[in-house]
Formats: C-alpha cells, sequence, structure tokens
C-alpha cells in the first residue's frame, strides 16, 4: 500500500480549475518530485494535503487514514510535515524557538503545569531541546540557533524551515522548492541532505522543484504537471525525455529559468 | 561584556540565564521588600498604582504582544473581574479565595466570549472588542442588583487571615499585596514563554498557516490566549476597583482600555518588562503634566490634555522606537557592553521577504 495517494483530485478556484482530476501515489520511503511550470497547481497540491484547501471531488488517503476528514492542525499529527514556497517561518522568534513549535504535535504538558513549570514541563523542554540539537546538528544550524530569524540572510531561512519541519519528526515531508532561490553551494548542500533525510531518517519526500538538475539527482520519481492535469510521470530521465512535457516547457522554460537565477519568483 | 559558555540545556530553561541576572533580578526584589521604609505614604501609593496597571497590563501583553491580537475591550475584563470579586466578597468568600476565582472566572469567561471573536483579524477584531467595551457600561447599569449601577459599590473589609489589607491605615499592606500579585503573574507569564503554549502563541502571532502546519490548534490556543489574558486583566481590574475604594459602570470605561493597550505598545509589546515600563509612563504621566502646568499656569490646563499627550508619545513610539521602551533600553545596553565596537546599523533588520497572501 502507498503512503500517499491522491485520486483523481479536482480543486477549483472559482473559475480556474487549479487541479483536474490528478492522482497520484507516493511510496514509503521514495523521494517524489512533482514538475511543471509556473502556475501548474503544484503548490495547490501542497495546500491540499495539509488541509488548507479542500478538494471538490477524489480522495487523499495517507497511511489508511482518509485525510479528508481531518482540519489542518491535525495533519501533523499523522507525521506530515512541509515548508512553505515563500518561507512562512515566525519571524519574531529564534531559530530555536522556531524549532521548538516544530515540537508543539509532541506536547504532553497540560496548560497548570505550564503555567507553573511543575511536572512534566521541566523534562518535557529538556528532551525536546535535545531532539532540536540533533536536528540544529543534522543541518549545522549552530551558528544561527539563537539569532532571530528577522534578520537571517535567505538561504539561511530556507534551511531552517526544513529544520524546523524535521523537528516535528515526520514521516512523509512535503518540501515546495526547498532549492528556489538558493545559490549553487546552497543547492548542493540541499541535495546532500534530502538524501540523507531519506536514508538515515528514513523519511519518506514529496518535493517541488524547478531545479531539473536537483530533480534527477535525489528523486526516484518524477510527476509532471501542466494546466493542474498529469503530463507524464516515471523516473527523471522518461519524464524530461517526454514530447508532452517537453512541449509544456518550450515557451516557459526560458522564463523559468531567469526567475530561478535571480531568486526573483519566490 | 558577559559571554554565555552554555554546558546544559538547563541554562536556556531556567528562570534566569546566569547568576548575574539572577543577583540583578533579587536585588530588584530585595529593594522592592523594603521599599516602604524608604518612601513616604504617598510614593508608596504611587508604585502601588504602577504595579495594579502593570498586572492589567502583562494580561492584555499576553494577547497583544505574544499572540498578535489587538483587543480594544479589556477594560470589559477589568470590570467584569472586579465586580465578580466584590460580589463574591460580599457573598461572605474569604478575599484571597475571592480574588483567585474571579480571576479564573474571568478567564474562562473570556475565552467563552473570544470563540466568536477570534474568527476576526486585525482591524475588525479590534472594533468587535471596542463594542464590548461600550457594551459593558450600560451592562453594568442593567444588572443593577447585582452590581449596584450608577450609585457604584464600596470596597469591602479586605482581610488575609485576620490581618487587614487598609489603603488608609497601612498602605504598605496594599503595596505588599499588590507586589505579591505582579510576581506571582509576571512568573506565571514567563513560564508560558519557556513552554510549548506560549511558543505556539508567538507561532500564531507570525504566522497562522504555518503555526497549523506544525499542529498548533490555533482556535483552541487564541481561545486559551484570551482566557489567560482576560483572567490576569481581570485580576488587575480587581485590584483597581479595590484600590480605589469605590467604583461604577464609568469607572471602567473604554478608554482605560484604550490607554492599556497604548501603555503596552510605548512599554514595548511582547515584552515582561515592557508593561512594567509603560505602567511607569501611565501612571506618572498626570503628575508630570501637572507639576508642567503649576509651571506654565493655565495655558496647560485644558480638558483631554493627559489623553492627547499620551496620544503623541505613543505616536512618536511607533514611528520612532517600534519596540517601545524596552527595546531603546536594550539598544543602549547593547551598545554600553559593546562599548566601542557598536555599529550605527547594527540594530536595522534585513529587508524582509516578500509574503504570500494567496493561502488567507
Ligand atoms: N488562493 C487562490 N485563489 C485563487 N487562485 C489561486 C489560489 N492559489 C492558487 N491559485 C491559482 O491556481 C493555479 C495553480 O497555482 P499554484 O500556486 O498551485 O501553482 P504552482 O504550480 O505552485 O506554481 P509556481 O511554480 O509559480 O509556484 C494558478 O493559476 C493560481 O493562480
Ligand atoms: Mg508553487
Amino acid at each position: 500500500m502507498s503512503l500517499l495517494e491522491l485520486k483523481n483530485v479536482t480543486l477549483k478556484f472559482g473559475g480556474v480549475t487549479a487541479v483536474n482530476e490528478l492522482s497520484l501515489s507516493v511510496e514509503e520511503g521514495q523521494v517524489f518530485a512533482l514538475v511543471g511550470p509556473n502556475g501548474a497547481g503544484k503548490s495547490t497540491v501542497f495546500n491540499m494535503i495539509s488541509r488548507f484547501y479542500t478538494p471538490v471531488t477524489g480522495s487523499i488517503v495517507f497511511d489508511g487514514r482518509d485525510l479528508l476528514t481531518l482540519k489542518p492542525h491535525e495533519v501533523p499529527q499523522l507525521g506530515i510535515a512541509r515548508t512553505f514556497q515563500n518561507i512562512e517561518l515566525f519571524d519574531r522568534a529564534t531559530v530555536l524557538q522556531n524549532l521548538l513549535v516544530g515540537r508543539h504535535r509532541l506536547r504532553k504538558t497540560t496548560l497548570v503545569e505550564e503555567m507553573f513549570f511543575v511536572g512534566r514541563a521541566r523534562a518535557q523542554e529538556r528532551a525536546h531541546r535535545h531532539a532540536v540539537e540533533e536536528v540544529i546538528d543534522f543541518l549545522d544550524l549552530q551558528p544561527y540557533r539563537n539569532q532571530m530569524i528577522a534578520g537571517l540572510p535567505y538561504g539561511v531561512r530556507k534551511v531552517v524551515e526544513l529544520a524546523r519541519a524535521l523537528s516535528t519528526r515526520p514521516r512523509l515531508l512535503l518540501l515546495d522548492e526547498p532549492a528556489s532561490g538558493l545559490s549553487v553551494e546552497e543547492t548542493q548542500d540541499m541535495r546532500w541532505w534530502i538524501d540523507d533525510i531519506r536514508r538515515q531518517m528514513g523519511i519518506t519526500v514529496l518535493m517541488v522543484e524547478h531545479d531539473m538538475g536537483l530533480v534527477s539527482n535525489v528523486c526516484d520519481r518524477v510527476l509532471a504537471l501542466d494546466g493542474g492535469r498529469k503530463l507524464a510521470e516515471g523516473t527523471p530521465a522518461e519524464v524530461q525525455s517526454h514530447p508532452a512535457v517537453i512541449e509544456a516547457y518550450l515557451g516557459t522554460a526560458a522564463v523559468s529559468k531567469t526567475a530561478n537565477a535571480t531568486g526573483g519568483r519566490v | 561584556m558577559r559571554f554565555h559558555f552554555k554546558t546544559t540545556y538547563d541554562q536556556d530553561i531556567r528562570l534566569f540565564p546566569d547568576w548575574w541576572t539572577f543577583g540583578l533580578y533579587a536585588a530588584l526584589l530585595a529593594v522592592m521588600l523594603i521599599l516602604p521604609w524608604l518612601i513616604d505614604g504617598f510614593f508608596l501609593g504611587e508604585v502601588t498604582n504602577v504595579l495594579i496597571w502593570a498586572v492589567a497590563g502583562l494580561g492584555l501583553m499576553l494577547l497583544t504582544g505574544q499572540t498578535g491580537q489587538v483587543s480594544l475591550g479589556h477594560s470589559a475584563f477589568m470590570a467584569l473581574g472586579c465586580y465578580l470579586c466584590v460580589i463574591l466578597m460580599e457573598a461572605g468568600v474569604p478575599f484571597v479565595a475571592a480574588f483567585v476565582l474571579c480571576g479564573i472566572l474571568t478567564g474562562v469567561l473570556g475565552a467563552i466570549i473570544a470563540l466568536p471573536a477570534l474568527r476576526l483579524h486585525g482591524v475588525y477584531l479590534a472594533i468587535a472588542t471596542l463594542a464590548l467595551a461600550i457594551l459593558a457600561d450600560d451592562l453594568i447599569v442593567i444588572l443593577t442588583p447585582w452590581t449596584g449601577g450608577v450609585a457604584g459599590k464600596f470596597t469591602p473589609e479586605m482581610t488575609i487571615l485576620g490581618f487587614e489589607i487598609n489603603r488608609w491605615a497601612n498602605p504598605a499592606s496594599w503595596y505588599y499585596l499588590v507586589l505579591i500579585v505582579a510576581v506571582l503573574v509576571a512568573l506565571i507569564y514567563r513560564n508560558l514563554l519557556r513552554s510549548p503554549l506560549g511558543r505556539a502563541f508567538a507561532a500564531i502571532r507570525d504566522s497562522e498557516i504555518s503555526a497549523q502546519a506544525m499542529g498548533v490548534d490555533v482556535a483552541h490556543t487564541k481561545a486559551v490566549a484570551f482566557g489567560l489574558s482576560c483572567a490576569f486583566t481581570g485580576l488587575g481590574g480587581a485590584l483597581m476597583g479595590l484600590y480605589a475604594g469605590a467604583f461604577n459602570n464609568e469607572t471602567f470605561n473604554f478608554l482605560l482600555a484604550i490607554q492599556l493597550l497604548m501603555m503596552i505598545v510605548i512599554g514595548g509589546l511582547g515584552f515582561i518588562h515592557g508593561a512594567f515600563l509603560g505602567a511607569i509612563v501611565i501612571a506618572f504621566l498626570p503628575q508630570a503634566l501637572s507639576i508642567l502646568s503649576d509651571q506654565f499656569g493655565r495655558a496647560m490646563s485644558i480638558p483631554g490634555l493627559e489623553m492627547g499627550v499620551f496620544g503623541m508619545i505613543l505616536i512618536a513610539f511607533i514611528i520612532l522606537e517600534p519596540m517601545g521602551l524596552y527595546g531603546r533600553w536594550m539598544k543602549i545596553r547593547i551598545w554600553l557592553e559593546l562599548f566601542p565596537f557598536a555599529r550605527r546599523d547594527m540594530f536595522r533588520r534585513q529587508k524582509s521577504y516578500l509574503k504570500t497572501e494567496r493561502l488567507r
């Protein structure tokens, strides 16, 4: 059984059909990429899995559970974590506090325990801190631990967002354009991290990415979208050489390339 | 400058990061404890007043500074706390029990009232809560059998374990009562900040979307924030009414809520210190103005001058120092610690990146 399964999912914004009869299934342990030109509906797929949007038809099942019965804040409880295309960090908090929010779903203390910092409160804080430090070590965030997000450079914020998602101890990680706006070196780091996330941590990854180099390096399976419809699915090489994909990209490739290089369209 | 060489996580978890900071606050507390011997009854009364404002301010700070929800209706919860406390005392409940109970009840009622209101954002929430504050005035009159309406109520006799708390006979007794409440409320506030709930508040303030993606139940957490906020503000209101000796429907009018909001903005949104610094400004401003009007005579004694000056100070802060007095103080401190290495643009923020509104 697949870990995540979308069946015939359709979502409309007024007259615009952002996602059209889309089916896809992500197997446990895979790194799965969604590619497609701007406005293809990739982020919208993520937002449906996160339950910010509800599809008009179709079903989304994670590990045998129907996601459509859940509220957005219940999704992480199943072990689904995500990053956002337009970095959504907690700006007026430190890196450490951001990562600790990632541990929120594992909160065991009651209001009274926290108000008076008694009972499990202290032990829980130590445990959370320990878990978060492991993520900080993994992603080399030590120098930024106590810095405010508001003062961090773009590339670091991207990494902090990944770290925050990892702090939730997910089974499935949704990455929305993890490498957009990153330098060549930073993109390389991201590639190794995604590899390690899958290999060492055993986390399944579903990502949206425009950088085909990164996609062919780290992904097992790729699905190309255009206008909310599936164009092609298969290994990175198969999808890249698929005629429909080449056609869809012909007009937009140059545009998205410059946008990526300048990091303008983040 | 001090360096923190951290060797255990507990250094970040405990209340004070190092012995130096602990010593500083211990010294402050010691001074506060012997204050009745250092200053006369009048000034002790003023300090008591500052602390009462700070308690109420901490309540609003938790909601506005920490959770990012504006409320212009907190005068209603000050009234609620005050009337509940006095009604309970008149029913024969001992003062301490009545006081704690009025806090809890105000908190619970606040959370229930908040549930529908918290669907609103920003300005709409401010307007809804302002309506609540204006409504409170009428409600108090309508509920005259319990509240005394326009005639108002008087402070019943207050005793703690047989010891009388009386503003006139023994100002120090009131001072100590308020000091204990202020310290306890600040401590609870601080504990929340180092716990998951406090971080969830900040998460909601900065990005509701990603708070949800981290498993924070936004509606529930906002209601809890509102409840705790109302509880603290209710305690502040109870102290304010009891300290005044008599109060009626006009004591807690909506101007009080606006003053409270201005106070925490001037003090520094999101900082415990901000509530205390703001309280100092609000409590001593009338004195400062009356000294000025003595100096300059008639020209200065215009009705509404106090609010006007206060508003101007507020605008100046929003433009020049959005982090409030506490933010200014932190910058001065860092500048001194780094002297002479501080740079001019050190506190300038990185350009912030475009955020999407698409998900709203
Ligand atoms: N909240 C919304 N309201 C209305 N239309 C929307 C909304 N969100 C997305 N859309 C539309 O849905 C379509 C798909 O958008 P989506 O953000 O999923 O694209 P994408 O594949 O992520 O593109 P990009 O590569 O630019 O991120 C677009 O036409 C977009 O304009
Ligand atoms: Mg997108």
